[in-house]
């Protein structure tokens, strides 16, 4: 009697714990792949929904002449971290020749740690997208703006304030689902399509 | 034996090898050297401060590597940042505030205890703790187990012979004892 009633309960804890290591697996599987789907080089920045940093720089084509985010307030704009040494900058650079054409959006440039003729050299190959080009020559401003991966695109509010950035070259996607939308219908225009190369 | 082995080690090729060993080891040495570029600090306490706080800090660019290892240009402005500010006497909270203020606490390799990432650091002690439940609980289990078994043995020699009591009274008999007594004569 006592024989045939322990172990029917032995098979039926049997079957659970069985269950128990594929449990484990398919959580510690979810989890890493997800962990997979990430870009560890996007960082959050510390920057979002704080006072821009300040910065009083040279212009690039204007040297005698400064620029700084003081200047732009009370409109919403764009900060754009570039340099001609930068690959992936090349790969927004369409883009951001489509944006300036197709809007009316502030676009400042931040040329980060360049040689000014480089600079000017690479935008009078390539088409010039900025309204102004602060010259961060040090690069001082670079690391109050966090900048570690140039290029790299934030968005400023009419209060100074950065709402947005985007780590690396912008793909027409962050640009129409992530940024345009943070401007109002008047400034955008039409959405930018870009089959003009863009972030191929 | 030992002949043999002053042989392989003399022949041309077994020191051609070691010659490319010895020159890679020196060029690998020289390429992590050449990361760090020479600082000079009037005292040696600051010296020591700025070589801690290039290890603290992780280089944004090298995500793996902190500053003091790391080649990047940014990874040089910001020792550079550094040192500027150990000579103008700020503190090493000051330092590690300025940067985490910038590129968040992610350039920080030991950042400070907040609920954010709390998970981080007490996870893998309650992990531990889960596991070391689990454990004793098994270990209880199996004792208790092991108890009944040996009591259950015990006692079953007093067990067969109530069974061979009852048997003899035919009247208290129940249906499973019947079934159970008929094994009987099989055991020993």
């Amino acid at each position: 009697m006592y024989r045939t009633h322990p172990s029917t309960t032995q098979s039926g804890e049997f079957s659970v714990k069985f269950l128990v290591p594929l449990l484990i697996f398919i959580t510690l599987a979810t989890f890493l792949g997800i962990g997979l789907t990430l870009n560890p080089r996007d960082l959050p920045s510390t920057l979002i929904g704080k006072p821009a940093p300040e910065f009083s720089l040279a212009q690039l084509y204007k040297p005698e002449e400064t620029i700084s985010p003081a200047d732009l307030k009370g409109q919403r704009w764009l900060l754009n971290v570039w340099a001609s040494w930068c690959v992936g900058c090349r790969v927004e650079h369409p883009l951001l020749n489509e944006l300036a054409e197709k809007t009316t959006i502030t676009l400042l440039g931040l040329n980060y740690k360049d040689d000014p003729k480089n600079a000017i050299q690479w935008l009078s190959e390539r088409g010039n997208p900025y309204g102004l080009i602060a010259k961060d020559l040090s690069g001082d401003a670079g690391i109050d703006w966090g900048v570690y991966g140039v290029p790299e695109t934030f968005v400023i509010d009419e209060e100074g304030n950065v709402i947005y950035k985007h780590t690396g070259p912008i793909s027409v996607k962050a640009l129409n689902e992530e940024i345009l939308p943070l401007f109002d219908k008047a400034a955008q225009a039409n959405s930018v399509s870009s089959n003009s190369a863009g972030g191929k | 034996m030992n002949n043999h082995f002053y042989r392989v080690l003399t022949s041309k090729a077994t020191r051609i090898a070691m010659l490319c060993l010895g020159l890679v080891l020196m060029a690998s040495n020289n390429m992590s050297f050449a990361a760090i570029e020479e600082v000079r600090f009037e005292e040696a306490a600051l010296e020591k401060r700025y070589q801690g706080l290039i290890a603290e800090l992780r280089c944004l660019v090298c995500q793996n590597q902190n500053l003091a290892d790391s080649d990047a240009s940014l990874a040089k402005d910001l020792r550079k940042k550094t040192e500027d500010m150990l000579k103008a006497g700020k503190s090493d909270q000051e330092i590690l505030s300025y940067m985490s203020d910038r590129y968040g606490e992610f350039v920080l390799y030991r950042p400070p205890f907040s609920l954010s990432n709390a998970l981080l650091w007490v996870g893998p002690f309650v992990l531990l703790l889960l596991a070391a439940t689990a454990l004793l609980l098994n270990i209880r289990k199996r004792q208790r187990n092991e108890v009944l078994k040996s009591t259950y043995a015990k006692d079953e020699s007093k067990h067969i012979k109530v069974r061979n009591l009852l048997n003899d009274a035919p009247s208290l008999r129940s249906e499973g004892d019947e079934k159970n007594s008929s094994d009987k004569p099989n055991k020993p």
